[in-house]
C-alpha cells in the first residue's frame, strides 16, 4: 500500500463577470488506487469537498437527478468524452443552478463548475476532459434550492505513450481563437435546443520543465465561458486546463421567439472571444 | 526464464512468467538484446508487438544502430534505462566503435527512455539528435512518463535520466559515420508532431520512427490528415529495406505503407462520417470499428484511442478561419500579448 503525498492550495481569482473562478491545485506524485473502491475516502477529494461544499450534506444521485457518463477507460489521456445528464426540468421555481465536475487525481481537480438558469431548458453537458490517472470523477448538482446531489464513476488511465498534453502545440497556438457555435436540430416549440460550442485553444496545463530557461512554462487555458440567448444568460463555465486541448461543450437553451445565441470566451491571458448564431424558431 | 528486472515486484515476475510470451520479457543488468543484421552493418532490434508496460519489459519498440568506419550511431533507445543498457551491452558486443550519435525519432516512452544508458556510454559521449520540435513534445509529457514509470512499472526515475537532444533537425541532416552517411529527415505533424527518420544511403535502408507500423495497429498522436499526407512522401524514398517502428522489417515498403494508408484511409472516412451524422465523439468511438478483414494486433487496445483523436482533428476541418470574430480588446481587462 502506497502512501499519498498530496500537496493541495487553494486559489481564488475573482473573474471579471459575476461568478468567482475557484481552483484547488494539487501536487505532487500520488500512487495509484486501481479499484473504484471508496471514493468518498480520497483525500483530494476529502479536501476538495471542504473547500467547495463545508459540511452541507450530499445525496448520492439517483438517476432522477443528474447521471455521469464516462469511459470505463481513458482511450486518449487528452481527450476523454464526458457527459452529465440531468432529469429534472429546468423551472423558474426548480431548477440546478450549478454542476460541479470534478477529477480527484488531476493537477487541478475542480476541472469546471457550470452554471445554468431557467433558460437553460435543461443542465445537461457535455465535454472532453484530460485524465492520466486512475481517478474517480465526479458530477455534483446544486439545485436553486441548495441540494446537493453526487454522481461518481471510476475512470482508468490510458497507460502507453498517451498524454494529456495536447497533439501539436504549434498548430494549437497558430489557430488560437477560432470558434463555432451551432444548434443540433431544431427543437420544438418551449422545448429545449442542443447546441455546441467549440473553441480553438491549445488549453495547456503548463505543467511542463521547459529545458532552456529551467522555468515551468505558463499554464494558458480557457478560463471562462459565457452564452446566452436573446441577452438572457443560458449556461457560464468556469473551466481550467483539465479540459482538453480545443474546448468543446455541448448544452441545451431553451429558445423563445427568434434570438441571437452569444457565447464570449475569456482565457487566462484576458484574451476575449465571441461568436453568435441567429436562431429562429421552427417553422 | 531470464531476465526480470529486480526492481519489479514478485507479484509482476510472477505475472510475466504466467504469460504467454516465450520471449524475454525485460533485460536484466548484463543482459543483451536480441538483434539482427539486416544489411551489412545495419543492426535491428524487434520489439515485442504489445503496449509499452511491465509485462514486457518496456521492450516494445524497434531499436537499431548502424556502424559506419569511425563511429556507431543508435537508432532509438527502448522503453526503459534497462532496455538502453541492454542495448548497449549488444552494441558492444558487435563493434568496439564508439557511439557517436544517439537518434530518437520521437518522443513517446518506447522509443526515448533508454537514452541514460548512452550518456557517457564508452570514451566518448555521443551526441543527442532528435526533430526540433522533439524537446517540447518530450518536456511537456516527462511527468506523465515518469510517473507512468513508477505506477505501472515499479520504476523511481528522476528527471535527471530524462535525456534531451543536443543536436535538432529542423528538416534534414546528414550524419558522417566515416564512409557512411545517414540522412536525418524532420517531418511535419503525422504520428507525433516530431517524427524523424533515418536513411542509410550505402544500403538504402529507411528507419520510418513510427510513421510506419506493421502488423501493430497504427497509433495516432498526431494528425491523421498530416500522416496521410506524409506517407506519400515517404513511399518516394528509394528504399530497399524498410524498418518500422513496430513490426517486422520489409523489404516491400511501399506494400507496407499501402497497408498501413487502407486503415488510415478508414479511419478518416468512417470519422468525417460520423461527424457528418452528427454522432458525438463518445458515439463515434463506440460505433466504428477495426475495419474488417484486416489482421492488425492490438486493435482493441489503440482503435478506440485512434478514433477519439481523429475526431477531435477532423471536426474542425470544415470550419473556415473567418468563423472567429478577432477578439476586441475590452477596457476592463487589457489585453496581453500571446506568448
Amino acid at each position: 500500500m502506497k502512501s499519498w503525498v498530496v500537496r493541495c492550495f487553494l486559489m481564488r481569482a475573482a473573474a471579471s463577470f459575476a461568478l468567482l473562478a475557484v481552483g484547488l491545485f494539487c501536487t505532487g506524485a500520488w500512487a495509484e488506487i486501481e479499484t473504484a473502491d471508496n471514493p468518498e475516502a480520497n483525500p483530494v477529494w476529502q479536501k476538495v469537498r471542504a473547500s467547495l461544499f463545508k459540511s452541507r450534506p450530499i445525496a448520492a444521485a439517483s438517476d432522477d437527478v443528474i447521471s455521469l457518463v464516462v469511459p470505463a477507460r481513458a482511450e486518449d489521456a487528452a481527450i476523454v468524452p464526458i457527459a452529465i445528464h440531468t432529469r429534472l426540468l429546468q423551472t423558474p421555481t426548480r431548477y440546478i443552478d450549478k454542476v460541479y465536475l470534478i477529477i480527484d487525481n488531476n493537477p487541478s481537480p475542480i476541472s469546471a463548475i457550470f452554471q445554468f438558469t431557467p433558460q437553460s431548458g435543461r443542465a445537461d453537458i457535455e465535454t472532453r476532459v484530460r485524465v492520466d490517472e486512475y481517478t474517480h470523477v465526479r458530477a455534483i448538482a446544486e439545485t436553486n434550492d441548495g441540494r446537493l446531489h453526487m454522481a461518481t464513476a471510476f475512470v482508468k488511465a490510458s497507460g502507453g505513450c498517451s498524454a494529456p498534453p495536447g497533439k501539436d502545440a504549434q498548430a494549437a497556438l497558430a489557430s488560437l481563437g477560432r470558434m463555432r457555435l451551432s444548434v443540433e436540430g431544431h427543437a420544438e416549440d418551449n422545448q429545449p435546443q442542443l447546441a455546441q460550442l467549440m473553441i480553438s485553444h491549445p488549453n495547456n496545463s503548463g505543467l511542463a520543465l521547459d529545458q532552456v530557461s529551467r522555468l515551468y512554462t505558463p499554464a494558458y487555458f480557457v478560463r471562462q465561458v459565457n452564452v446566452s440567448y436573446a441577452g438572457v444568460l443560458v449556461m457560464s463555465a468556469d473551466v481550467d486546463f483539465s479540459i482538453s486541448e480545443n474546448p468543446n461543450f455541448r448544452f441545451y437553451f431553451l429558445p423563445r421567439g427568434d434570438g441571437e445565441l452569444k457565447a464570449e470566451v475569456i482565457d487566462s491571458h484576458d484574451l476575449r472571444f465571441q461568436s453568435t448564431l441567429k436562431y429562429r424558431r421552427a417553422q | 526464464m531470464p531476465g526480470i528486472p529486480r526492481s519489479m515486484p514478485l507479484l509482476l515476475a510472477g505475472m510475466v512468467l504466467g504469460a504467454c510470451c516465450a520471449a524475454a520479457p525485460a533485460p536484466d543488468s548484463g543482459a543483451v538484446l536480441a538483434i539482427t543484421e539486416v544489411k551489412p552493418g545495419v543492426f535491428v532490434h524487434a520489439g515485442m508487438l504489445d503496449d509499452w508496460g511491465p509485462g514486457n519489459g518496456g521492450d516494445v519498440a524497434n531499436l537499431g544502430f548502424i556502424v559506419g568506419r569511425r563511429c556507431v550511431a543508435v537508432i532509438d533507445t527502448g522503453g526503459t534505462p534497462a532496455v538502453g543498457r541492454a542495448l548497449l551491452a549488444s552494441i558492444e558486443r558487435t563493434t568496439p566503435l564508439p557511439i557517436c550519435w544517439v537518434i530518437n525519432t520521437h518522443a513517446h516512452p518506447d522509443h526515448v527512455l533508454g537514452n541514460a544508458a548512452f550518456v557517457n556510454a564508452g570514451s566518448t559521449a555521443p551526441h543527442f539528435v532528435a526533430h526540433a520540435r522533439f524537446t517540447r513534445a518530450l518536456a511537456a509529457r516527462e511527468t506523465y512518463y515518469l510517473n507512468a514509470l513508477e505506477r505501472d512499472f515499479g520504476l523511481r526515475l528522476t528527471h535527471a535520466s530524462i535525456v534531451y537532444p543536443d543536436t535538432v533537425v529542423e528538416t534534414s541532416l546528414d550524419l558522417d559515420l566515416g564512409d557512411r552517411v545517414l540522412t536525418l529527415r524532420a517531418w511535419p505533424t503525422a504520428h507525433t508532431d516530431n517524427d524523424l527518420t533515418v536513411y542509410d544511403q550505402r544500403t538504402r535502408t529507411l528507419f520510418t520512427s513510427d510513421l510506419l507500423f506493421v502488423q501493430h495497429l497504427p497509433v495516432l498522436d498526431g494528425s491523421l490528415r498530416g500522416w496521410l499526407a506524409v506517407m506519400a512522401d515517404l513511399a518516394r524514398i528509394p528504399a530497399d529495406t524498410v524498418v518500422p517502428g513496430h513490426g517486422g522489417v520489409s523489404t516491400d515498403g511501399s506494400a507496407a505503407l499501402a497497408t498501413q494508408a487502407s486503415y488510415l484511409e478508414a479511419l478518416t472516412r468512417d470519422t468525417r462520417s460520423a461527424i457528418h451524422d452528427h454522432r458525438t465523439i463518445q458515439q463515434a468511438v463506440d460505433s466504428i470499428t477495426v475495419p474488417a478483414g484486416s489482421h492488425w494486433l492490438l486493435g482493441e487496445r489503440f482503435h478506440r484511442r485512434n478514433v477519439t483523436a481523429a475526431y477531435a482533428e477532423l471536426e474542425w476541418e470544415d470550419i473556415p478561419p473567418t468563423t472567429a470574430e478577432a477578439p476586441p480588446r475590452s477596457p476592463s481587462s487589457p489585453q496581453r500579448s500571446r506568448p
